[in-house]
C-alpha cells in the first residue's frame, strides 16, 4: 500500500482509517461507561438549549413554505385537504431530521471541530493526557452521547413546529378546511413515518458529533488548522447526512414498511 | 526509574533524535539542554508517550511504554505531572477548576478536601486568591505557576518541564526555578526540566544532559558542564554563535 502514501487517495482512506478507529474508542467508552454524566449533561444543554431558535425557525419556516407550495399544486387539483398530510409525511420522514441534522451540523459540529482544534494547537490536549485523562473519554464520549440523545428530540420538535406551521399557513392563511385536513394527516402519516424520522436523526447526531470531534482532534496546526478543521466539519458533515439520508431512506423504507 | 535505550525519531525524512541513551534515578533533578529545534522537547514528550519512537525504548519503573496503547499509558502517566511551554491551562475553566481537574477525575475527594488542596498548592505557587480568575486574565509567569500547581496537586512521582523560563522576564524566571527547586525538596519528585536558559540549567539541575547532532553530546554535573573545554559546550554555555555555521 505504499505507493498510495502521500497521494489523495491514500489521504482520503487514512482519514477514513482514523475516524473509525474513533468511533471505536468512542462507542468502547460510551459503552463502558468510561465518561462523566455531568459532562453529557453540559453537552445536552449546549447542543440542546443552545441550538432551540436555529431548530424552531428551521422547522417552522420549512413547515410553511412546504403548506404554501403544496397548496398551490394539489389546488389546481381540488386535492386542498391533503396539503397537511403531504406537509406531515415530508416533515416527519425527510425534511424534519435532514433539516435539523444539517443545522446542528453548522451550529453544533463547526462549534466542536474549533474548540477540540484550539485545544489541540495550544496542547490542552496533551495535558489531558498527562493528566490520566483519555481525549476520547472526556472530549468524544460525552458530545457523541448528547448528540445521539438530543438530535432526535430537536427533530421532534422541529417537525411538531413544522406541521403546525403548515396548519396555520393551510387553514388560515390559505383558507383550507381544518377538519379534512386534521382527518387526512392522521390518516396518512403512520408511526413509521415518525421511526423513520427518529431512526435517521439518531444516525445523523453520531456523524455531526464524530465529524466535529475528529476534525479538531487531527485539525492542522496553527489557526489556518483551525479554521479549515471547521469549515471541513460543516462540509463533510452535511454531505455525509445527505448521502447517508438516501441510503436510510432506501432501506428503512423497505423494512419499515414490511412491518 | 526512568531509561531511554537507544531512542530515534524522525518526522517524514528529518531525523530529531537518533540513538538517544541515558538513565535517570528517583528523586534527580535533569537539566535536558541543547540548541532550539535540537529535539529536547520531542524527548521530552516521549518519556510520557506523547509521543511513540521509531525504535528504541522508553521504561519507566524498569516498565516499557514504548508499545503501550493508549490507555495501558494512563496508568503510567498517573506518575507524571508535566508543565507545558505554553502551560496548556483549559481556558474554558478558572484557575482553581484547572487545579482540581485531575482530583476530580481521579481522586475520590470530598469537594471541601479539593478546594482545600487547591487553595494548598496554589499557596505552594505563590498565587494565593487567584483560584477564580481564568486563565485569560493571567500573565505568563502566572499562567506557568498556575500549570505547575495543577501537575503537582495529585503528588506525582515525576514532574516534567518543558521550557519552564522561556519567554519570562529574568525576575520571573528566577521565581520559576526556586518553585521548581522547592517542588523537588517539598515533594521529594523526580524533576526532568528541558530549557535552553544555561541561569536556570545551573540552579536547578544536579545533573545536565546536552543534545547536540541528534545525540547526546555531554552529560555530567553543572560545575563539569560549565568548566568544560569542550568547544561545542563551550559555545553554547557562552551562547556563541558558530561562525563557520551557515544560516542564510
Amino acid at each position: 500500500m505504499n505507493f498510495l502514501a502521500g497521494s489523495k487517495i491514500g489521504v482520503w482512506l487514512q482519514g477514513l482509517g482514523q475516524i473509525a478507529l474513533l468511533a471505536k474508542e468512542a462507542f468502547a467508552s460510551l459503552f463502558g461507561l468510561r465518561f462523566n454524566w455531568r459532562d453529557v449533561i453540559y453537552q445536552i444543554y449546549f447542543m440542546g438549549v443552545k441550538s432551540q431558535s436555529v431548530v424552531l425557525i428551521t422547522g417552522a419556516f420549512t413547515g410553511m413554505v412546504l403548506g404554501a407550495q403544496t397548496y398551490f399544486q394539489f389546488h389546481k387539483v381540488k386535492m386542498d385537504t391533503a396539503t397537511l398530510a403531504v406537509v406531515s409525511v415530508s416533515m416527519c420522514s425527510e425534511l424534519g431530521p435532514v433539516l435539523t441534522g444539517l443545522m446542528v451540523a453548522g451550529r453544533v459540529g463547526a462549534a466542536i471541530a474549533a474548540e477540540l482544534g484550539t485545544m489541540r494547537v495550544t496542547e490542552q490536549i496533551d495535558a489531558l493526557r498527562t493528566l490520566a485523562t483519555h481525549p476520547v473519554d472526556y472530549l468524544v464520549t460525552p458530545r457523541l452521547f448528547a448528540a445521539h440523545i438530543i438530535l432526535p428530540l430537536l427533530t421532534v420538535e422541529a417537525i411538531a413546529v413544522g406541521i403546525g406551521a403548515g396548519y396555520v399557513v393551510g387553514v388560515y392563511l390559505l383558507g383550507i378546511d381544518p377538519t379534512y385536513s386534521w382527518y387526512n394527516m392522521v390518516k396518512y402519516t403512520g408511526a413509521h413515518d415518525v421511526f423513520n424520522g427518529l431512526i435517521k436523526s439518531f444516525i445523523f447526531g453520531g456523524i455531526v458529533a464524530l465529524i466535529g470531534c475528529y476534525k479538531g482532534m487531527f485539525c492542522g496546526e496553527g489557526a489556518e488548522g483551525v479554521g479549515r478543521a471547521t469549515t471541513e466539519s460543516v462540509v463533510y458533515s452535511s454531505i455525509t447526512i445527505l448521502i447517508t439520508n438516501f441510503f436510510l431512506t432506501m432501506s428503512l423504507g423497505k423494512i419499515l414498511n414490511s412491518l | 526509574m526512568i531509561e531511554v535505550r537507544d531512542l530515534k525519531k524522525s518526522f517524514g525524512s528529518h531525523s530529531i533524535l537518533d540513538g538517544v541513551s541515558f538513565r535517570i534515578e528517583k528523586g534527580e533533578s535533569v537539566v535536558i539542554i541543547g540548541r532550539s529545534g535540537g529535539g529536547k522537547s520531542v524527548l521530552l514528550k516521549h518519556l510520557v508517550g506523547l509521543l511513540r519512537p521509531d525504535s528504541g525504548e522508553v521504561l519507566i519503573d524498569d516498565e516499557p511504554i514504548a508499545n503501550m496503547n493508549e490507555r495501558e499509558l494512563l496508568r503510567v502517566r498517573s506518575k507524571f505531572g508535566m508543565l507545558f511551554q505554553s502551560a496548556a491551562l483549559f481556558d474554558s475553566m478558572t484557575v482553581a477548576e484547572n487545579i482540581a481537574f485531575p482530583l476530580r477525575r481521579h481522586h475520590k475527594l470530598s469537594e471541601k478536601e479539593i478546594q482545600e488542596k487547591v487553595t494548598e498548592v496554589l499557596a505552594m505557587v505563590d498565587l494565593p486568591g487567584t483560584g477564580n480568575k481564568k486563565p485569560s486574565e493571567l500573565s505568563g509567569g502566572m499562567r506557568k505557576r498556575v500549570g505547575l500547581a495543577r501537575s503537582i496537586v495529585y503528588q506525582p512521582q515525576i514532574v516534567l518541564y518543558d521550557e519552564p523560563t522561556t519567554g519570562l522576564d529574568p525576575i520571573m524566571s528566577d521565581s520559576i526555578d526556586q518553585l521548581i527547586m522547592r517542588v523537588s525538596e517539598k515533594l521529594n519528585v523526580t524533576s526532568v526540566v528541558v530549557t535552553h536558559d544555561m541561569r536556570s540549567a545551573r540552579r536547578v539541575g544536579d545533573r545536565i544532559i546536552m543534545l547536540h547532532g541528534r545525540k547526546i553530546y555531554a552529560t555530567g554535573t553543572p560545575d563539569e558542564i560549565f568548566s568544560s573545554n569542550d568547544p561545542v559546550i563551550r559555545r553554547f554555555v557562552d551562547g556563541v554563535s558558530d561562525p563557520k555555521e551557515d544560516f542564510f
